[in-house]
């Protein structure tokens, strides 16, 4: 892999350079907040005029919710914000119907006979029933628009962010076209789906890991991380998404865990003082189990980002808060 | 900082999902736990099943890709797509509890080899699109839960089902696949009835049967757009894999058919699984109404990690006295700025909560408070299946 060597191509231009990654890809396990951290991403990487595309492929309409603008349909790539440092994000919901039947156009001009296949439940088979087409569907049409950047075609982007499945699935998604190189010996299809993983191995694709500092999300990022290896798609960050923050010492902490601390809030009740006491000590014994979490993401060796709990809820002001954050913790190459 | 404006009259309480009587109910012979991924279903599920055999009931709880420490506290070190008995339970009331993981390939590979001859069985487990659509493609998990399902309540037919499996279990208790969509694993049967009837896999059979008696336009088109697309090669093993399968698709519906209908009686059960928030509420809601517009037997709603506080003192003011405190008492004033983070995280909740209750009034629930630990061992989930049950 020559990474580094590419890496440093971009950066001599006048105009706002592109991206280092033309390729952002967001994985998690669920209820990590794969979707926050994803978009929050694509508006850290939209500087200066850039354009950036945030793709979602679980038809969850997650996206438009986030931003609060009316459901993504069909294949539009609307513009979603403009962020405080001046670029654009778009956002496209992916389906994988829709992909197929583009697909379809683009590479054999199958007017009449993509619309026979259509009547013979082809597209059909294709895109719902037949257990895996939809994965190497979803990637392709992420393929098409990541490649608009360098081949200078319409609707080019800087940068594309996708929404992936879930650390469960994250492979399996991301390697489907290894299975159809296995199927496929000799072909077209064998061939589209040979770029398609040339591109997902190349120095233009990155994945980011969210994760909670929970237990069962941290064993999953590990998981993961372990399972992209043989893949050999690069993994370039792990988020840790809703962090406590934390302003105490190691040893005010590990006492208030203990139980040991009795707090005296001036004119509250013993029962009171209590409760509070018995909040911090939960709290506390949380906080302490966070660091320890941490301690063994960093055992991964990789770039770490934090991003701290916003009890409010995420909203457009903090996504731009939360894309700051990623901007200033992880070398993103955004400015 | 009072932004929201005094909320309306708060909806009535959702009604109390007293999971003991569903539990208790000898009627209830399987119960499903469903939603979005990171919930907590494994949990709920094995928190369930344990208390049911507690309670008398010999249960047998078929988890998918279960964390590793709640499968080790379960005894589920070695997992091999059978069922192991789960031991240190109570098994006074009478009740045992054996639980499993699906491993999706190897519960296909036994359909084949259960329904072909063995060297039918041969050629189709060596077969290139076999291999791949029972090992590396996602979707297959659901279709192979249903199947392990059917096997395991023991419906005639089934391979390595049989009546045994009613003798040895009464309550089979269900951990869906963390899928794209929780839906994923209700449309599995539809989706596979559709793919054995479509008329695409009847016209990848044609050629490979000789005369080609659906000739006609529409047909040679497709062909030669499928040949375009695919190459001959890919054609080729995909109609040597359809043919060599066909046999099996017979049965593959009947039981997917029977599977559905086993899911819509009055001996299955549904437990939505959620967190008071918002991707996980809107998840349940979409499975709630497809329950309900499609009649589907709903217990109700559980909802896990759910924030409380026993100190009744709003943010805003644990705010306010946290400003007022001299210097020396930090610690006071820390723990109370995150007892203000708590109230918010509470308050959100419950808005949250009473949002879904008022759109879905007549949906049972429960509440589980969020743990200060991990879930490992037999002790935490007979305290998890503790709360699940009792009143909030």
């Amino acid at each position: 892999m020559s990474r580094a060597s590419r890496a440093g191509l971009a950066s001599t231009g006048a105009a706002p350079a592109p991206p280092r990654h033309g390729l952002h890809i967001v994985s998690g396990k669920g209820g990590t907040g794969k979707t926050t951290i994803a978009a929050a991403l694509a508006c850290a990487l939209a500087v200066q005029g850039r354009r950036v595309l945030l793709c979602e492929v679980e038809g969850r309409g997650g996206i438009a919710e986030l931003f609060g603008v009316a459901a993504l349909t069909g294949d539009e790539e609307r513009r979603l914000t403009r962020t405080p440092a001046g670029g654009h994000v778009h956002g496209l919901s992916i389906d994988a119907e829709d992909a197929l039947l583009e697909y379809l156009d683009t590479f054999y001009h199958l007017g009449l006979a993509g619309r026979a296949l259509d009547r013979f439940g082809a597209i059909d088979f294709a895109t719902s029933i037949a257990p895996g087409l939809r994965d190497v569907l979803l990637t392709g049409k992420v393929y098409e628009a990541v490649r608009r950047g360098p081949t200078g075609r319409p609707g080019a982007y800087d940068a594309v962010v996708l929404d992936a499945p879930p650390t469960g699935r994250i492979s399996q998604f991301l390697n489907v076209h290894a299975a159809v190189s296995g199927l496929a010996r000799v072909g077209p299809i064998r061939n589209q789906a040979d770029s398609i993983m040339e591109m997902l191995r190349s120095a233009t694709t990155v994945v980011h890991l969210v994760t909670l500092l929970e237990d069962m999300p941290v064993t999953e990022t590990e998981e993961a991380v372990q399972a992209l290896a043989p893949t050999r798609i690069e993994v370039g960050s792990v988020v840790e998404n809703m962090v406590i923050p934390n302003p105490l010492e190691l040893d005010a902490l590990e006492r208030a865990a203990a139980g040991a601390v009795e707090l005296a809030v001036p004119g509250w009740s013993p029962a009171q003082n209590r409760a509070l006491s018995a909040e911090l000590a939960v709290d506390a014994a949380r906080t302490l189990a966070q660091q320890e979490r941490h301690l063994r993401l960093t055992g991964l060796g990789l770039p770490l980002a934090a991003v701290p709990l916003d009890p409010a809820g995420i909203d457009e002001a903090a996504l731009f808060t939360i894309a700051a954050q990623l901007r200033d913790q992880l070398a993103l190459e955004a400015a | 900082m009072a932004r929201a404006p005094r909320r309306p009259a708060a909806p009535p309480p959702a009604p109390f999902l007293d999971l003991d009587a569903v539990l208790a109910d000898r009627e209830t012979e399987i119960v499903i736990c469903c939603g979005s991924g990171g919930v907590g279903k494994t949990t709920t599920s094995a928190a369930l099943a344990l208390r049911a055999a507690e309670a008398g009931r010999r249960v047998v709880v078929l988890t998918i890709d279960p964390a590793r420490r709640l499968a080790q506290s379960l005894g589920l070190g070695e997992l091999d797509n059978t069922p192991r008995p789960v031991l240190g339970i109570d098994t006074t009331a009478g009740g045992s509890l054996d639980a499993m993981m699906l491993d999706m390939k190897r519960t296909f590979d036994d359909v084949v080899v259960a329904h072909s001859t063995p060297e039918r069985a041969r050629e189709i487990l060596g077969n290139p699109f076999y291999q791949a659509l029972s090992s590396s493609f996602s979707g297959t998990q659901e279709y192979m839960a249903m199947e392990k399902l059917g096997q395991l309540h023991g419906q005639p037919g089934q391979a390595g089902g049989s009546a045994a499996g009613r003798d040895r279990w009464d309550l089979i208790v269900v951990d869906t696949p963390p899928a794209r969509s929780a839906l994923d694993f209700l449309d599995a049967p539809e989706h596979l009835s559709r793919l054995l009837d479509g008329r695409f896999l009847r016209l990848l059979l044609a050629p490979a049967r000789g005369p080609l008696r659906l000739m006609s336009v529409g047909f040679t088109l497709v062909s030669s757009a499928m040949d375009k697309v695919l190459g001959s090669q890919i054609i080729r093993d995909l109609q040597t894999f359809v043919a060599g399968f066909e046999a099996l698709f017979g049965g593959f519906r009947a039981r997917a058919a029977s599977t559905y209908a086993l899911l819509s009686s009055r001996h299955t059960t549904f437990v939505v699984v959620a967190t008071p928030q918002r991707d996980a509420l809107r998840e349940a809601a979409y499975f709630v109404d497809r329950l309900t517009e499609e009649r589907m037997p709903l217990s109700g709603l559980v909802v896990n990690r759910v924030h409380t506080s026993s100190l009744a003192v709003s943010a805003e003011r644990a705010l306010a006295l946290a400003e007022d405190l001299p210097e020396e008492a930090a610690l006071e004033g820390e723990a109370l700025r995150r007892h203000a983070d708590l109230m918010r995280t509470v308050e959100a909740e419950a808005t949250l909560l009473d949002r879904f209750s008022g759109s879905r009034p007549q949906v049972a629930r429960t509440l589980v408070e969020t743990l200060p630990t991990d879930v490992t061992d037999l002790e935490t989930l007979r305290q998890v299946g503790a709360l699940l049950a009792q009143q909030d």
